[in-house]
């Protein structure tokens, strides 16, 4: 079973686990509905379409209210140190969190704890979490945009916002920041990095390009990195193997982009509509 | 992999004295300034302490404040309240380490995005309406996103009142850097 682990921008929405469901443009988590626009929602959407794809469970989440200040974080990460050791997922997805090394060392070894070692990826907040505790090889995978690659690559940067300036993040210097990256041992075992052109890579370097269709609108709308790594999730979850989910992924999302004709004002919930249409099309029957 | 070997102790990124990295460090100017951002920032709760600065700080009185680095736009707020802002704050990792200063713009025709470090803002050019936020990973992203998107540049809330993170810092810089660009234009 896939897990999901996430924030929802209210800081009144209290901390919910459960299976989570999509109807009607809108996650629900108990009795809980929640609007799709970006983040751990838009991640959580994708991964509902495209486990319904894959004749797959609905995924099981943890989320929790914050809005920055990091106090629905830290009960997150408390009720999880307390429940991960007698759960069972294949998958583990963590999401927008707010970064707190003790919190993601705590989190961590619970999840050592589990009977069952479940496939860990790791994006946004979390993943800059990996980097500065040191343990990105505990991880599968990472889902960075170019920016976040940068900072992966940037051995010295605590956060994306330091990154220093001649670790350029430029479509063309992905295959150094890349090395780089792996290098400082500051990258999961495969990346999915996600640009004009996605680059899946390992340790040996970039493994596949996808750069097809070409969407330049998607980089700058909200929420499509997060339906990406939500079919990502969802792929693995269903005993892909990491590097063909990854590619598979990656050129899912463009389509289903591009049957959206998408704009720079475009909205997340275009593209997950699209999702079962991409995925129809580009997964082998 | 083994629980031992997980945790076996490795290099800390950037780090030569084995300090949390995620933890920055504000320099000020006298000590007494330190203990007017001391008693205000425990007031509201938040996790700092008071120490002596690293050989790299070169500036400032003898005592500088750690602090969650993540927490450094809502810190500086906090101050600014109160009319203490330190010289500096800076990774304790890393303190020579500079936020980035490098701004990318990408003009779609009708629209236009900016990006600062991993946050990007796109504003349509007719109407200067913001139509995407996006990039980031830290929680308050979507918060300022949904607070900011279908919003006019001139009235939406700045990302500098109501964000709190790294996050939210850089979307600040994106904030200021599309307004800037948008009076030029007109």
């Amino acid at each position: 079973m896939l897990g999901i682990v996430g924030t929802i921008p209210d800081k009144n929405f209290p901390l919910e686990q459960g299976p989570v469901r999509f109807e009607n443009d809108r996650i629900k988590i108990n009795e809980r509905w929640i609007a799709v626009n970006r983040g751990t929602p838009a991640l959580l959407a994708a991964a509902v379409k495209a486990g319904e794809v894959l004749g797959q469970p609905l995924p099981y989440s943890y989320l929790v209210g914050d809005i920055g200040l990091g106090d629905g974080s830290r009960r997150l990460y408390e009720n999880l140190t307390r429940e991960f050791p007698a759960s069972d997922f294949s998958t583990l997805t963590f999401h927008y969190l707010q970064p707190d090394v003790d919190w993601h060392n705590k989190v961590l070894f619970a999840v050592e704890e589990m009977k069952r070692r479940p496939f860990l990826i790791a994006d946004a907040g979390f993943m800059y979490m990996a980097k500065m505790s040191g343990q990105s090889e505990a991880y599968g995978l990472f889902t960075p945009d170019a920016g976040e690659l940068a900072f992966l690559a940037d051995e010295d940067a605590p956060h994306p916002f330091y990154t220093r300036g001649f670790i350029l993040h430029e479509e063309n210097q992905m295959p150094d920041l890349i090395t780089r990256a792996y290098k400082h041992k500051n990258a999961a075992q495969y990346l999915l990095v996600k640009g004009c052109r996605d680059h899946v890579a390992s340790k040996d370097g970039v493994l596949s390009v996808v750069d097809s269709p070409m969407n330049d609108a998607m980089e700058a709308m909200g929420g499509t990195g997060d339906t990406l790594t939500g079919i990502v999730s969802a792929l693995i979850a269903s005993g892909m193997e990491t590097p063909d989910a990854a590619v598979m992924a990656a050129r899912i999302n463009r389509l289903a982009g591009h049957y959206a004709n998408l704009t720079p004002a475009s909205r997340v919930m275009e593209i997950i509509a699209h999702i079962p249409r991409a995925m129809a099309e580009i997964i082998p029957h | 992999m083994s629980l031992f070997s997980l945790f076996k102790k490795k290099k800390v990124p950037g780090s030569t004295k084995g300090e949390i990295p995620d933890r920055g460090i504000l320099v000020f100017d006298n000590t007494s300034e330190v203990i007017r951002a001391e008693t205000t920032l425990k007031a509201k709760g938040l996790n700092i302490r008071v120490m002596g600065p690293p050989p790299e700080i070169r500036s400032g009185c003898d005592l500088v404040i750690e602090f969650p680095l993540i927490e450094e736009l809502n810190i500086l707020r906090a101050l600014k309240e109160v009319d203490v802002a330190p010289l500096q704050a800076v990774p304790v990792n890393s303190p020579l380490l500079q936020p980035v200063d490098l701004f990318q713009t990408k003009d779609f025709g009708r629209y236009l995005m900016v990006r600062a470090a991993n946050m990007k803002l796109t504003i349509d050019k007719e109407s200067q309406t913001i139509v995407n936020v996006s990039g980031g990973g830290c929680p308050d992203v979507p918060y300022l996103a949904q607070e900011m998107v279908g919003r006019v540049l001139s009235d939406a809330p700045d990302p500098g009142e109501i964000g709190h993170t790294l996050c939210g810092y850089a979307l600040k810089l994106a904030y200021e850097e599309m307004k800037q660009r948008c009076l030029e234009r007109s």
